[in-house]
């Protein structure tokens, strides 16, 4: 079939027309919405979509806006293992796991990041063994997100320590709720516990629970951190709960509300450059001249940050090959947030030594003070930034590597 | 001080509304004598100068001590010493000194400003004697303290004055901030007629000038130690932390952040001494070097920290880990008693 924006509108508004209903439950109207395939659009026909080519889609979430209407499932790394497991997955894996995901029934983690892996993210050492028909899993992840409520998890585990390292990882489907699993939260410097460290003691995954063939786990790896770099923006982005009150608002409302409570304290890290202004004319350092350099500096700052980043997405949508302005967003968002938090610690002044409600902007500035290090850090460190930078956006010589010819079992790790 | 401030005391103590622990205090006054270090002989003390006192607080800053000595030693030994007459340093000096009372000094307002002209508390003489009315805040370790030490004005004049009274005294309401850096408790003190003495008889600007700059002096070998330790311990991790088959100490973008940490934290260290020097020797830019010293080492420390955090990766975000311990000192340092533009003013302005 053959689709044209006017006729992508038209079927659009007729099937909500006859099939949009906020009194449904939220279960009722996501099974309906996945078995028309306008929940996943651009996904395979035989699989929820309708090979909807991926410049339609917008069209399609504007006549959901016009509705109201409720989308499928996109909470914690649902959409990631979703994406994984289309692309790599046995039809048997595609039949079991991906509806309830799109519905939201079941909940994700990605069990990546150990203690002794982050930047080197192919040095995991957590074992996956094959016994009889199942696999048993001992080691540690960590950063894992939502591990304390999920379902699943998928797994990165090293399955062959006689290869080089990027050779002998595998990727498995995990049903997190089993006995060999513990959750345990992690708190972070700034009193949150978003993340959670996975203990695996003699874990059991069913033989046919791989991803792919045994050897395949980095490269699944790859593309899965592919997805997420490109869903990054509305991972990050809050989705909003609608003041709608009919049931299925509701219920969407309560699913927003647990996916987001890991990431409450996320806009903080960031610096809030956008609460200097507000700030500074409040408590009247406004007057001082040397802060009015260092607000004017910092939102300057910020917007040349903004505008990097819109001519990235401007010529990604003209097709063009992703320049450096790209890669340097991430690097100067680490900038924009240091800055940040040192001009809110200049307006505040004494009471950045405060916390908690009664400190400034109810403890928003404080938790700013204590949260922007993240930046730097989570999804690849600034000094991996620029090695990538130096490396692959200017061509610059590589680090001799001394880890990646040899045997795992050979390579010098904690 | 390692023996007594693990940072598993220091946690633990972070939690304690006490704060600290009596029998560390205990020996650090009577075994140490770090108390009486810079109090005269006369008065029960050692009779060493501000660099020996300097030395004590860089220590204390290295460990994290979660002790009231900044408060009771540098701060209210020092003001009665600069401020008290000779019969108020025979009341009070002695069991500072000892160890077996503590004092503080209760300076800023909510307004959280440094400068003189920011103090609004107002001393009235009722029946010959004075009572104290207004609100201090940022006032450390005032929930164990005995003698409490209030800047205020006499109702009608526009110096500033100094003023003792106890902590158990009629009219004084005590409260604790909600703080940061829980290693160094914060409060609010209500004063509502308040009965205190006057310390001294004459214009004490200077007396209060010059406590003010040892406190900055202080703080600022305080918060050398402290990035010191950052800087130690973050080299440390980053020796025996492997990644990509190698320790990350290998990586050069690693070694030159290193570098860059000791010029930072050597610089400020040689600021820090050289001010508490000039106190001892009677240098007559005293003043305006312990701001040198506190700009410097409120930057360096917190730079110091951020670096710290950076080296450490995820695991130095999390709370277990111990850098957040010294990162949310260096924060708050920055800011107690002037932060660094505040401190650069008024050397610029001794320099000009
Ligand atoms: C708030 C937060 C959220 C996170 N969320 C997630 C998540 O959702 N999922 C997930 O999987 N992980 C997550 N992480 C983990 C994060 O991706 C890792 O912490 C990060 O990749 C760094 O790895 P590491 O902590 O092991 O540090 P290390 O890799 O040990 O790095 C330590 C230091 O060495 C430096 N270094 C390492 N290699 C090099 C090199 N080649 N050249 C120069 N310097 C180098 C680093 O830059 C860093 O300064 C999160 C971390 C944080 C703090």
């Amino acid at each position: 079939m053959a689709f044209t924006e006017q006729s992508v509108r038209e079927q659009v508004r007729a099937f909500l027309e006859d099939t949009w209903d906020p009194n449904l439950s939220l279960m009722e109207w996501r099974n309906i919405l996945v078995d028309s395939g306008w929940g996943v659009p651009s996904w395979p026909e035989a699989w929820y979509g309708l090979d909807l080519s991926l410049s339609l889609v917008p069209t399609v979430n504007e006549v959901f806006a016009e509705f109201e209407a409720i989308h499928v499932a996109r909470k914690g790394a649902g959409q990631l293992a979703a994406a994984t497991i289309l692309t790599h997955g046995t039809d048997a894996h595609r039949q079991k796991y991906l509806k309830p995901i799109l519905t939201g029934e079941t909940t994700w983690c990605q069990l990546f990041s150990e203690p002794g892996s982050g930047s080197d993210l192919a040095g995991a050492t957590t074992r996956a063994v094959l016994e009889g028909d199942s696999w048993i899993v001992n080691g540690q992840k960590v950063w894992t997100t939502s591990a304390h409520h999920a379902d699943y998890g998928f797994l990165l585990a090293r399955t062959n320590l006689d290869v080089p390292k990027h050779q002998g990882l595998s990727m498995f489907l995990i049903d997190m709720r089993q006995t060999g699993i513990e959750v345990k939260p992690l708190r972070q410097m700034n009193g949150h516990a978003s993340f959670n460290e996975v203990f695996f003691t003699d874990a059991v995954i069913p033989r046919d629970q791989l991803l792919g063939a045994e050897g395949d786990g980095w490269q699944i790896a790859t593309t899965t951190l592919m997805h997420e770099r490109r869903f990054a923006d509305s991972a990050g982005r809050k989705i909003e709960p609608s003041i709608r009150t009919e049931r299925i608002y509701q219920e969407e409302a309560e699913e927003i509300r647990v996916s987001n409570e890991p990431y409450k304290w996320y806009p903080q890290r960031a610096g809030r450059p956008d609460l200097v202004l507000e700030r500074a004319q409040s408590t009247g350092c406004i007057e001082d001249p040397v802060i009015r350099q260092e607000i004017a500096k910092l939102l300057s700052l910020n917007l040349c940050v903004g505008w990097t980043a819109a001519r990235a997405k401007a010529a990604q949508a003209q097709g063009k090959t992703p320049g450096p302005e790209g890669s340097l967003s991430k690097l100067a968002s680490s900038v924009v947030a240091r800055e940040a938090n040192r001009v809110h610690t200049l307006i505040s002044g004494s009471d950045a030594m405060l916390t908690g409600p009664e400190s400034p902007m109810e403890g928003v500035i404080a938790e700013v003070l204590v949260s922007t290090p993240a930046i730097s850090i989570a999804g690849g460190t600034d000094e991996i930034q620029k090695n990538i930078i130096s490396e692959r956006v200017l061509g610059m010589p590589k680090e001799p590597r001394t880890d990646v010819d040899v045997p795992f079992l050979e390579v010098r790790r904690n | 001080m390692s023996d007594h401030s693990s940072t598993a005391e220091v946690r633990r103590l972070m939690e304690d509304p006490l704060g600290h622990d009596p029998e560390v205090w205990r020996t650090l006054s009577t075994e140490v004598g770090a108390t009486a270090l810079h109090i005269p002989e006369v008065y029960g003390g050692a009779g060493f100068g501000i660099t020996e006192l300097a030395v004590a607080c860089e220590e204390m800053g290295y460990a994290l001590l979660c002790a009231p000595y900044f408060a009771s030693v540098v701060l209210a030994a020092t003001a009665i010493l600069n401020a008290g007459t000779e019969q108020q340093k025979q009341n009070y000096l002695p069991g500072l000194a000892a160890g077996t009372q503590k004092g503080t000094l209760a300076y800023a307002e909510r307004n959280g400003r440094w400068s003189a002209n920011a103090i609004e508390t107002q001393a009235t003489k009722r029946r010959g004697h004075y009572v104290l009315g207004g609100i201090k805040s940022f006032v450390p370790d005032a929930h164990v303290a005995d003698h409490v030490i209030v800047a205020a004005r006499i109702e009608g004049e526009s110096n500033l004055e100094l003023f003792l009274t106890e902590s158990d005294a009629p009219g004084m309401v005590i409260q604790p901030l909600s703080v940061m850096d829980e290693t160094r408790k914060l409060s609010v003190i209500e004063l509502t007629d308040v009965p205190a003495e006057r310390l001294g008889e004459t214009d004490k600007t200077m007396a209060i000038r010059e406590t003010l700059a040892i406190a900055a002096v202080c703080l600022a070998n305080e918060m050398v130690g402290g990035a010191e330790r950052l800087r130690t311990d973050a080299l440390a991790y980053a020796q025996m932390r492997v990644q990509f088959g190698r320790p990350i100490a290998s990586f050069q973008s690693l070694k030159h952040k290193a570098a860059d940490m000791l010029m930072d934290v050597e610089l400020a260290k040689s600021g820090a001494y050289h001010a508490a020097a000039a106190f001892d020797t009677g240098a007559d830019d005293a003043e305006a070097m312990a701001s040198l010293a506190k700009a410097q080492a409120s930057d360096a420390y917190m730079q110091t920290a951020v670096h710290a955090v950076q080296i450490n990766g995820g695991i130095g975000f999390t709370w277990e880990n111990d850098t957040h311990l010294w990162f949310k000192r260096a924060k708050s340092s920055s800011v107690f008693f002037g932060d660094a533009n505040y401190h650069r003013e008024l050397l610029i302005q001794a320099w000009t």
